[in-house]
């Protein structure tokens, strides 16, 4: 594996399959009576939070601890960042405490790769989210929880992501793991919500939700990030919602094992109904729980030894 | 605490380097002017434990483990990952025959409790698996296939830990090959095998390896045995 995680494209499927593996076997942590390992004891990792989150950041945190590494979590609000200093010389501050990995989600796409590769720091960078470029590890947390539902793996699984891809870190990061894996990724969305160079990527696209419907093993629902939109990238919420949304009319159209996935935040009504994000088919609360055993798994591939772990391909 | 019986000692002490039956022909001259041999000059691995050898081993530690313990009752047999739990599985399976009761066999892997993890590049992890009565208050048989350091012994004293508080914990290990770096020794010995630090001892078993053998072979130096 390489030393950072910043994009879902520096797993090649070897190094995912482990990544996966592994946090199958520290999943069985949860069942016992003490979750925690001592794995990292000693060893810093430092959540450098720029932009607003609260599972990522939890459970990044809950999973170093279960490894006993001393977590410092670090957020813009509150820090010298509001009084304006530079990324560089939040890095020089960080590497001279002593950090073993950073852990980064920031606003801008690319941030990460400055960190990892401008020789401010010289532990590990991990991606936990960067504009609306990668998510990495939402894609690995993903990718586990629907191994679990299909049958043990993800080889010619038809996977429907639907929504805002323009400004999903998570939909590029998952149409990339995904292939690596052997996975059909099918993105569904407005036109104006794909990004230029879709083309390239290696998955299907298409804009009629109700056909991709009844051929997905799962479906991921987009939030709409209406945080990131400066422009109408469609006519009204309500027309979004009518054409794109999950209601219980298109749930009825999935196959009976398909499973109904979202990243999180979910807008209930909007891109997803609130009975089909309670349904018993939805797996969006066990998407948090697994979140962990993923990080974990990380964390300890990338830091537990002298150096990532090595994957024979 | 457990009365602490007459445990069997080890057959021969614990070598120190280049026992006279484990050494090469070379032996003796692997110090000073010694010169280093080349994988060309070493024998090939040789066999000291065939397949009836590792079996009738394995009924004996079943035998005593029945007599230790005083019969089965709240035995649970963890095997260490790979061949460990391999040999567990044996184990109990000729402890079920003996005592007609069924001894539950798991697997307890130690990666996440070494002490060498930053000696190494990151390792995978190997299964583990508690059988459904847990381990509190039993009487916990750890089962390996080799022991060398203990140091692996020790990482799993520790993991032991974490999953809850056995009534007692003893060792069975199929191959006691000396060497010990930690103070801890085996309750149960298949065999005691003198080796040297330069040699390396291999247990093969027919559910990983397809066949049944203990081998002792050369390793050049600092080669993990």
């Amino acid at each position: 594996m390489k030393r950072h995680l910043l994009s879902a494209a520096d797993l090649s499927r070897d190094d995912a399959l482990v990544v996966l593996d592994t946090a199958e076997e520290l999943a069985l942590l949860a069942n016992r009576p003490i979750k925690k390992l001592p794995t990292l004891r000693g060893r810093t990792v430092v959540n450098l939070f720029f932009e607003d989150s609260t599972r990522t950041r939890i459970s990044f945190e809950a999973a170093a601890k279960r490894l006993s590494a001393d977590v410092i979590n670090f957020s813009a609000k509150g820090s010298s960042v509001s009084k304006g200093e530079s990324l560089k010389d939040t890095a020089l501050t960080l590497e001279a405490m002593g950090a073993d990995a950073v852990v980064i989600r920031h606003s801008s796409s690319g941030a990460p790769h400055r960190l990892a590769y401008s020789g401010w720091i010289r532990g590990s960078v991990l991606n936990a989210g960067d504009g609306t470029h990668e998510h990495p590890t939402q894609a690995l947390l993903d990718a586990f929880t629907m191994r679990r539902h299909l049958g043990g793996s993800i080889d010619g699984r038809r996977i429907t992501i639907v929504g805002d891809v323009l400004h999903s870190r998570v939909a590029r990061s998952n149409v990339l793991l995904l292939a690596t894996l052997g996975a059909e990724v099918t993105l569904v969305a407005p036109p104006t919500l794909l990004p230029v160079g879709v083309d390239g990527w290696p998955c299907s696209y298409g804009y009629d939700l109700d056909a991709a419907l009844p051929k997905s093993d799962a479906v991921m629902m987009l939030r709409i990030q209406r945080e990131r939109m400066q422009a109408a990238y469609f006519p009204s919420a309500r027309e979004y919602s009518r054409r794109y949304g999950l209601d219980a009319r298109r749930f009825g159209l999935l196959p009976e094992h398909a499973i109904v996935m979202h990243p999180g935040p979910m807008n209930r009504g909007m891109e997803i109904a609130a009975e089909v994000a309670d349904s018993d088919r939805s797996v969006i609360v066990e998407q948090v729980t697994n979140g962990v055993s993923v990080r974990m798994a990380v964390l300890y591939l990338l830091l537990g030894g002298r150096e990532p772990a090595e994957v024979s391909a | 605490m457990p009365a602490s019986s007459q445990e069997r000692l080890p057959a021969a002490t614990p070598p120190t380097t280049g026992a006279p039956t484990a050494g090469p022909p070379t032996a003796g001259s692997l110090s000073a002017a010694g010169t280093v041999p080349t994988a060309a000059d070493l024998p090939a691995a040789r066999e000291v434990l065939e397949a009836a050898d590792i079996a009738r081993a394995l009924t004996r530690i079943g035998h005593e483990i029945v007599e230790r313990n005083k019969g089965a009752d709240d035995l649970v047999l963890l095997g260490i990952p790979t061949r460990g739990v391999a040999l567990a599985r044996r184990l109990a399976d000729g402890i079920t025959a003996i005592e007609s009761t069924q001894v539950p066999a798991g697997a307890l892997d130690v990666t996440m409790y070494r002490d060498d993890l930053r000696l190494r590049p990151a390792r995978s992890l190997r299964h583990t698996e508690v059988p459904a009565g847990g381990i509190d208050d039993k009487i916990v048989v750890l089962v390996d296939d080799v022991l060398f350091s203990g140091r692996t012994v020790r990482a799993a004293l520790d993991a032991l830990n974490d999953l809850g508080r056995p009534r007692a914990v003893q060792l069975a290990v199929l191959v006691d090959r000396g060497h010990r770096e930690l103070p801890i020794r085996a309750d149960f010995v298949g065999r005691n095998l003198p080796t040297s630090m330069s040699e390396s001892v291999r247990v093969l078993l027919t559910e990983v390896d397809g066949t049944d053998a203990v081998r002792i072979a050369h390793t050049r130096r600092g080669d993990p045995a």
